[in-house]
């Protein structure tokens, strides 16, 4: 368990990156620290491995005040991801996830087995174990740099805009393959991103922020889409969803479902009636019009919503 | 008269290889005394390189002392040393000390500064200690900007090390100083051409040492002239 306790941090130029932050972070959980770019996501998660050290408050693993403990011995407990791998470029692979298992005393024969099970265990072949870094993907790269934040076998994994710099579908596999990860290993992990679907994909508990890492509003996906805390809360979560609301178009070959852009979504699966679906997914008020438009939640993958949801 | 053709059969007399003015024992002279002021002037500029690259302090105030100690003319260092200190070799190398600790330094500190942030950040969050990074991810990455100054340092002082026979018995310069006094121009010609021939070999033998540092995995292309850093720093 990670607890931040009235944590602020104002770096010497003056800026406020973080203020008054306070929050658990359970363990064998996932939490999805999301927020626009400058909303301190980075300065809060590095402050987990003192990376960054707060100017007040204090934050606790498992009860013991990290201030006290020796900023190197920490990290090495602690897995770190971060966009871009931050893999040393002159290190094969395999040297890279053996390195700090190495650091820490580990024989050289064992920390590379090891390192070779933890290709299998993020889905890359053995057979790139001799690469280096730059002969190999971004994807490949994203991997390689999970790999080595579990090499220590971690309890906790922080993990900074991971997938950020790869493209939409190696994306999506590393999602899923994170999400299997985390049904195996059940790490304490720390996610940044400024991705809200992301966030409410992989996030067992979402916390969103605004600017100077005030906390917007903390809770489960379904929570949070269930009950925007505020105006913010609901644009932020709408802003990224709006390309998804649906509405129903009937065409004389029958009844489809089109997005706000107008493309060409999918069809209700069951009855076909507009009124029934507006009857299911819509204000009231909506359900004689001949296009019924969905509210902002639909498609989301979250609970229907019975009544007005505001 | 032909100096060249006079300097070619200087370099081929057989008489010029005996003795203790044999050319073969000058050029080994102006070797040794190129290759332990290289390592004076690496011991002073390589750690202190190394720690404005990883700290990033006391930038400002060795490019100006580098900056400095380049514009002093050596001839005038050496004088200055040997009237203090006396003939002998304290004073030239002294003043080529001064003259290589510039390009070491600047190759030492450009190394560290164009690595790649982010690695040096990753290497710190996964748990690397400051000596560790130092160690295991500057130093390597640094190579090949560092031996580009080793090289440039060599280059300058294997040239002006002929200054050293004008405070002391050593190095190839004897035979400029000697051919100078005696107006003997085959042995001055003859001199200058074994200084050009060291040079070039020295180069050849760093070209292909700044090759065989750059780690492999490191993409090729990496900026390898050290004086563009040093400048832009130093407008
Ligand atoms: N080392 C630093 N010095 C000064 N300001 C910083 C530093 N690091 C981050 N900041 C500032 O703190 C704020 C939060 O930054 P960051 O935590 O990186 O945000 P995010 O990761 O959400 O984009 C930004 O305004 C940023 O400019
Ligand atoms: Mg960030």
């Amino acid at each position: 368990m990670i607890e931040f306790h009235s944590v602020t941090k104002r770096f010497p130029d003056g800026t406020v990156a973080v203020d008054g932050f306070s929050l658990v972070l359970p363990s064998r959980k996932t939490t999805v620290l999301v927020g626009t770019s400058g909303s301190g996501k980075t300065t809060l998660l590095r402050m987990i491995n003192r990376m960054v050290d707060p100017t007040s408050g204090s934050i606790e693993i498992d009860g013991a005040d990290i201030g006290t403990l020796e900023p190197v011995k920490l990290r090495r407990g602690i897995g770190y991801v971060m966009q871009n791998s931050g893999l040393l470029p002159h290190r094969k692979v395999i040297d890279n996830v053996a390195t700090v298992p190495m650091l820490s005393g580990i024989p050289k024969k064992r920390a590379r087995t090891e390192a070779l099970q933890l290709l299998d265990t993020v889905g890359l072949d053995r057979s790139l174990a001799n690469r280096y870094p730059s002969q190999l993907s971004g994807g490949q790269q994203q991997r390689v740099g999970v790999a080595r934040g579990l090499a220590v076998n971690p309890n906790i994994l922080l993990m900074d805009e991971p997938f950020g710099a790869v493209d939409p579908i190696v994306r999506a596999e590393l999602q899923q393959e994170l999400l299997r990860l985390q049904r195996e290993l059940g790490k304490t992990v720390v996610f940044v991103t400024h991705d809200i679907d992301e966030a409410f994909l992989l996030g067992d508990q979402v916390v969103i922020l605004r600017t100077g890492g005030l906390i917007a509003q903390v809770g489960s996906p379904a929570e949070i889409l269930a009950n925007p805390a505020d105006d913010f809360v609901a644009t932020f979560v709408g802003a990224d969803r709006g390309k998804r609301v649906l509405h129903l178009e009937s065409h004389s070959d029958g009844d489809v479902l089109v997005d706000a852009d107008g493309r060409l979504a999918g069809v209700l699966a069951g009855g076909t009636s507009p009124s029934a679906a507006a009857g299911a997914k819509a204000a009231p008020e909506e359900k004689a019009a001949p296009e019924v438009k969905a509210g902002p939640f639909a498609g989301s993958g979250a609970p229907a919503q019975g009544g007005d949801p505001r | 008269m032909n100096f060249f053709a006079d300097a070619v059969a200087w370099l081929f007399d057989p008489t010029n290889y005996v003795g203790s003015n044999a050319i073969g024992i000058r050029v080994l002279e102006h070797l040794g005394f190129t290759l332990l002021t290289l390592v004076f002037a690496s011991v002073i500029a390589i750690p202190l390189g190394f720690f404005i690259g990883h700290t990033g302090r006391g930038r400002g105030l060795a490019v100006g002392t580098a900056g400095a100690f380049r514009s002093i003319p050596t001839l005038g260092l050496l004088t200055l040393v040997a009237l203090s200190v006396g003939i002998g070799l304290t004073a030239p190398y002294a003043a080529l000390t001064v003259l290589a600790i510039p390009p070491i330094l600047a190759g030492a500190y450009t190394g560290f500064e164009a690595i790649d942030r982010a690695t040096i950040d990753a290497a710190r969050a996964v748990g690397m200690s400051e000596g560790q990074i130092v160690r295991k991810v500057e130093l390597p990455l640094s190579l090949p900007l560092l031996m580009g100054g080793l090289r440039s340092a060599t280059l300058q002082i294997v040239a002006t090390a002929t200054l050293a026979a004008y405070v002391a018995d050593i190095g190839l310069g004897r035979f400029l100083f000697t051919g100078l006094k005696n107006l003997d121009y085959a042995q001055m010609l003859g001199g200058s051409i074994l200084v050009i021939l060291l040079a070039l070999l020295l180069e050849g033998i760093f070209t292909v040492l700044q090759k065989l540092v750059v780690p492999r995995g490191v993409a090729a292309g990496r900026p390898t002239d050290i004086w563009a850093g040093f400048t832009k720093l130093a407008r």
